[in-house]
């Protein structure tokens, strides 16, 4: 795919290595992101992932491979793009407003556009009311929008976010997403890495990473279409007489709440046998539809 | 005396002109598994830390442990577990020197306390972890490691705020499988959660507006008192930019992204599967599936969250 990227490839890893001492965080990952992409990169902690972001974003050097943004190398296009890290990329001690102007001026914004953006960012982030307020005395969510509001302000052609969402509320976390799907739809390509399986749902394409290494790749309901395992509600039974047959249970890759019920992932042939432990419990299982966090768990289950 | 775990009371912390906690009541049950949720900004962390010892009530009064938290701070944090949203662990050190220097905090020592060390890495998983570097392990164990570093003097009642923060979905079963072999072992665990899946596994729910603890009721309570409507899934491609017009459909009550999906809140008597697939339909969404859907959790923190303080009768 990297060797005949096509023309309108803004964003692309292209066989990235890198290394720290003894531990192989890149190993040969490649992408490639069309302009008004929103691509979502997932995977276990310690997967590669924030060492991808920083090398696109042309924060690290890579040992082997090469990141492009825009054709070019990342640090000759830096104010193209848009970087919001994991943590601390405000200064604390800056009020909300101060740190929108201090970003103004590190992209060198004429004051003009300045003031025309940082309204229209406030208004959408509803953070306007808090102009005044140390970043140091944000809540996380609120904390999140300002970091964005700041990655935002030159307006970049290219946004890379590193678990954008982490620490933010059900409400803030929907707020973030209609954010950036505005600005996809305006023509930005966007990068983003989440913890989220209903956030990676939302992508148009998903990258699961894991050791390194590219997993799986594509748009949410083709690899759902793929998912080769079983995925199960628990019908019936007490919850944790279930559960603890579940856990005993060699064919269950995987089993979390959904409502009151359990929803359980088998590997592909595995569901008789599961339900012959839980019938004695009273409970049964009923084939559901599996979503993304069920492909996840499957596949990691499967690359571990 | 009460047999309560935690046991607040009027519970009130005011910054300047600001209330961050507002006359908070709940008491726990030992062995419990209690969530506490909300927004940000909306004192979760307050309250946890006026629970903790570690800051004083404005007014009202709180007992953790059987002691009072403004008159015995002391006993207070002798009788807990806390692991904060930024876990303190010693970054440059190997696993159990952190457990060890944890122990050592609350008076263990010698043998008896890397025995100690030793079952809690047996317990969190990580007995192969010993002698890593904690800066070097995954965020998923060092949040377990963290956990044992709680744990380790067994506390009565655990304070988790926000645990699993950024944790991957695999990381995350594991660690709700330590809390609730906790709390099966008699320990009261007091957790904060943004990811409401996992807080179908708290027995109870407290939910914070503004300060103000407004909801709080098991699970499923939850559900039957806050949302009351019908709820419908729908599925297919472009449902994005259909959803606006399926807001104008009379008895559509709400509509929001969930996953690639939406939920519908509808009121039933004026509204169906059918009548939704059409206007969705309608709008340019394709391959539209809409089915009936049970009120999860996040239906419930947007119902509370979204609607303030009102109460479900306050609902439109």
């Amino acid at each position: 795919m990297a060797a005949d990227a096509p023309a309108a490839t803004t964003l692309e890893a292209r066989g990235m290595v890198r290394r720290f001492g003894a531990v192989t965080a890149l190993d040969g990952l490649g992408f490639a992101l069309a302009r008004g992409e929103l691509f979502g990169l997932v995977g276990p902690d310690g997967a590669g992932k924030t060492t991808a972001i920083r090398a696109l974003a042309g924060l690290i050097d890579l040992d082997e491979g090469e990141a492009r943004v825009l054709g070019q190398r990342p640090e000759a296009v830096r104010e193209r793009l848009g970087l919001m890290p994991q943590q601390y990329s405000l200064y604390r001690d800056l009020s909300v407003g101060e740190n929108l102007d201090f970003f103004s001026r590190l992209y060198v914004l004429p004051r003009a556009v300045f003031r025309r953006r940082a309204e229209r960012l406030l208004e959408i982030t509803r953070l306007g009311p808090f102009l005044d307020r140390r970043a140091d005395a944000l809540s996380g969510g609120m904390y999140k929008k300002l970091a964005l509001s700041c990655a935002l302000l030159h307006e970049p052609e290219v946004l890379l976010l590193d678990e954008p969402t982490n620490g933010v509320d059900p409400v803030s976390r929907r707020e973030l997403w209609a954010l950036l799907h505005e600005f996809v739809e305006g023509g930005m390509t966007v990068l983003v890495s989440t913890p989220y399986m209903d956030e990676a749902e939302r992508c148009g394409r998903v990258a699961l990473v894991h050791r390194g290494r590219l997993l799986l790749e594509g748009a949410p309901p083709a690899l759902i279409a793929g998912f080769e395992d079983e995925a199960y509600e628990v019908r019936g039974g007490e919850r944790e007489a279930v559960d603890r047959a579940l856990g005993a249970a060699p064919a269950v890759l995987a089993a979390s709440p959904a409502g009151e019920r359990l929803r359980v992932v088998v590997a592909r042939g595995g569901g008789a046998e599961v339900a012959r432990a839980l019938s004695p419990l009273g409970a049964r299982l009923e084939p559901v539809a599996p979503d993304f966090e069920d492909l996840f768990l499957s596949r990691l289950r499967e690359a571990a | 005396m009460t047999a309560y775990a935690i046991e607040a009371e009027g519970l009130t912390r005011r910054f300047g002109e600001f209330t961050a906690v507002d006359a908070v009541s709940f008491q726990v049950e030992p062995g419990e598994i209690f969530g506490y949720l909300g927004a940000n900004g909306a004192g979760k962390s307050t309250t946890i830390r006026m629970l903790n010892g570690l800051l004083a009530p404005t007014r009202g009064t709180a007992r953790v442990a059987g002691h009072d938290v403004a008159r015995d701070p002391e006993a207070v944090r002798a009788a807990i577990g806390y692991m904060s949203q930024r876990f303190s662990l010693y970054l440059d050190l190997p696993a159990i020197e952190n457990l060890l220097f944890f122990g050592g905090a609350y008076g263990l020592s010698g043998a008896p306390l890397r025995r100690r060390a030793e079952e809690l890495l047996e317990l969190t998983g990580l007995a192969g972890q010993a002698g890593a570097i904690t800066g070097a392990m995954p965020g998923g164990l060092r949040q377990r490691l963290a956990l044992a570093g709680a744990i380790l003097h067994r506390p009565a009642v655990v304070f988790l705020d926000e645990p699993t923060a950024g944790v991957d979905p695999v990381a995350r079963r594991g660690f709700w499988r330590l809390i609730r072999e906790l709390s099966a072992g008699g320990t009261t665990v007091f957790v904060t959660t943004h990811y409401l899946d996992e807080a179908e596994y708290c027995g109870r729910i407290g939910l914070m507006v503004d300060g103000r603890l407004v909801a709080l009721d098991t699970p499923a309570a939850l559900k039957r008192t806050w949302v009351p409507d019908r709820v419908l899934v729908a599925r297919g491609q472009g449902l994005g930019p259909a959803a606006a017009a399926l807001r104008a459909v009379p008895g559509v009550r709400s509509v929001e992204p969930f996953g690639a999906g939406l939920h519908l809140r509808v009121d039933p008597a004026r509204v169906g599967e059918g009548e939704v697939a059409a206007a969705l339909g309608a709008a340019g969404a394709r391959q539209v599936v809409v089915e009936r859907g049970e009120a999860s959790l996040e239906d419930v923190f947007l119902a509370v969250v979204g609607r303030g303080a009102g109460g479900p009768e306050a609902a439109p």
